[in-house]
């Protein structure tokens, strides 16, 4: 076989993989196939733990997104989407402790409440950009953790924070009646996360995913081609904070044996946009990617290859090292881009 | 009909507009100085993004300054920019269809014909579908004029459009200029260094220096203006201009 046969043969694949991946159906294709794996190869060949972590893959996948999508999509340095997930989580445990509506509008609820904070959130992002944007809403976490320490989470006991002081564990969630086992609500969170995923490539692809890239690239340009960038901005938090806080309902039904508020502090806010970052901040695959290495990934490698103690030793500097490789990953092929242009 | 009147910026000691007032015809207007005359900051003032300590401007009527920056776009001024601004994530006819679709320039239905309408008429249509990313320099400009005379344009500002074009490129521009003001009915304001392309372009010119208005009027005049030659050309006779 002469080189050039070898090189026709090695590269018919890839240009095939390669056109395949600019047509229009490749999109669908492998949504199809992420669902397929999801829903049915996942619960079928893994036992229960690792399908516990897959459940908070697919959680934090929408909250992943969710500050992706601030950041890689209009432009705006948040660390703060940690608060509208603790808030969710806080509001959809209350709810359920305290009424029987179901799951699926629970989640409603507790987006629409997340969606809230998140507009106040976007107040101060009027008035600063990048880092001082990035140390508000470090603060607004840290004025959440406070509250969320100070309230704890609900166990079904009376009052406004429906929490009995006599029980020392919190209670578990009900689940959708028609997903109550840990498979059940495996598939329930996948279905869950793939909605959210929807509707923000469905907002992403009109007119208000247009306006956040205008606003993005400059701000001079877009408020020239019309864009309300005040407007717009605060619908970006919006959207952001109600698909945290639908991430937060499903988090807390997926958690059995107590709530820990460190999912919600400002350490959980920076692992959150680093593995945002590693995983990809122009595309809402990112998101599912980022999910991927801080759940099932980084478990992965714990048990197997760095060890427990490494990990709580060294945690927030491997996730430093790794956002490091990514910037010099992506000035590499910033490089390469430039020479090819 | 678009006048200035005593329009004047400074930023802290330094006078960028001082006391500016000039009336723009109908038709495509140059607007030329040296480096450093004003001619941005003017652009700036027009798009809302610099404040003035003093002066109107009345754009048919309507009291620009009084807008917000957004609300000025959708009485229908646009503009372009020095750095061309074309948005890269998203491809051709979606930058052209953002500035239609926010600017409130027609119904949803008519998006896209008069998107289409626009890659029409600065000869982009092949391209529609292609990201911004994948062009080259003179597309990216060209798509910068479409989101400027998509929908109903009032007023057109066209800050440097030439810059970096090669000569072939840019007479390409010049015949898409010249056409604005007949397609869309809107005044046009040309910035540009390019005393061909301004000559070309524009019956009527003014020249600004230091912030104030040096001379206005048919753009042949203004060229030969003795005061312009020396101000802003260096010199003291046209023919000393090198056309090339």
């Amino acid at each position: 076989m002469t080189a050039a046969e070898i090189t026709v043969t090695g590269g018919g694949p890839l240009a095939a993989l390669g056109a395949f991946k600019q047509s229009r159906y490749f999109q669908p294709v492998a949504i199809a196939v992420v669902m397929v794996v999801a829903l049915f190869v996942i619960p079928t060949a893994l036992d229960a733990y690792w399908v516990a972590n897959f459940t908070q893959m697919a959680i934090f996948s929408v909250l992943a997104a969710s500050a992706g999508m601030l950041y890689g999509r209009v432009g705006l340095v948040s660390l703060g989407q940690v608060a509208p997930f603790g808030l969710g989580t806080w509001v959809c445990m209350r709810l359920a402790f305290a009424t029987s509506i179901p799951y699926p509008i629970l989640m409603l609820i507790a987006g629409l409440v997340a969606m809230v904070l998140g507009v106040l959130i976007g107040l101060p992002a009027l008035r600063v950009s990048g880092l001082y944007l990035a140390l508000v809403t470090l603060m607004l976490v840290a004025a959440v953790e406070i509250a969320l320490g100070e309230l704890k989470f609900p166990n079904g006991g009376p009052g406004f924070r429906g929490l009995d002081a006599t029980l020392s564990e919190i209670k578990p969630m009900r689940r959708p009646s028609f997903a109550e086992s840990d498979f059940g609500y495996y598939r329930f969170a996948v279905i869950g996360a793939f909605v959210v995923f929807m509707l923000a490539a469905y907002v992403l692809s009109q007119k208000p995913g247009r306006a956040w890239a205008s606003i993005r690239q400059s701000e001079a340009a877009a408020l020239s081609a019309g864009i309300d960038v005040t407007r717009y901005k605060i619908y970006a938090f919006a959207l952001a904070s109600f698909m945290a806080g639908v991430a937060g309902s499903i988090y807390a039904g997926s958690i059995t044996t107590g709530m820990d508020i460190g999912q919600f502090n400002r350490q959980a806010a920076i692992f959150l946009i680093a593995a945002v970052i590693m995983g990809g901040i122009y595309s809402l695959w990112g998101g599912l990617l980022a999910a991927f290495f801080a759940t099932c990934l980084l478990k992965f490698l714990i048990q197997n290859v760095i060890g427990h103690d490494f990990w709580e030793s060294f945690n927030l500097s491997l996730f430093g090292f790794g956002l490091l490789m990514n910037l010099v990953q992506s000035s590499k092929a910033a490089d390469k881009k430039g020479v090819a242009a | 009909m678009i006048n200035v009147n005593g329009l004047t910026v400074r930023f802290g000691g330094v006078i960028s507009l001082d006391d500016m007032c000039i009336e723009f015809p109908s038709g495509t207007c140059g607007l030329i100085g040296p480096n450093g005359a004003g001619k941005t900051t003017f652009f700036n003032v027009m798009s809302g993004f610099v404040t003035p300590s003093a002066g109107t401007v009345m754009a048919d009527g309507v009291d620009l300054l009084s807008m917000p920056s957004f609300e000025r776009a959708r009485w229908g001024l646009r503009r372009t920019f020095q750095t061309e601004q074309a948005i890269e994530n998203l491809t051709v006819f979606e930058n052209v269809a953002t500035v239609y679709e926010h600017s409130g320039a027609g119904t949803r239905a008519g998006r896209n014909g008069a998107v289409m309408e626009a890659l029409d008429f600065v000869g982009l249509t092949e391209f529609a579908h292609d990201s911004v990313r994948t062009l080259r320099a003179k597309e990216r400009r060209f798509i910068e004029v479409a989101r400027a005379v998509v929908g109903t344009p009032k007023l057109v500002m066209l800050d440097e459009p030439a810059a970096g074009l090669p000569d072939e490129e840019t007479n390409e521009l010049q015949e898409i200029i010249k056409a604005i003001p007949g397609r869309t009915g809107a005044t046009v304001i040309l910035v540009d260094h390019d005393m061909v392309l301004v000559q070309a372009c524009c019956e009527w010119s003014a020249v600004l220096d230091f912030g104030r208005l040096l001379a206005s009027g048919p753009t042949g005049e203004v060229l030969r203006d003795p005061r312009v030659m020396q101000a802003y050309l260096g010199i003291e006779d046209i023919e000393g201009v090198d056309h090339g």
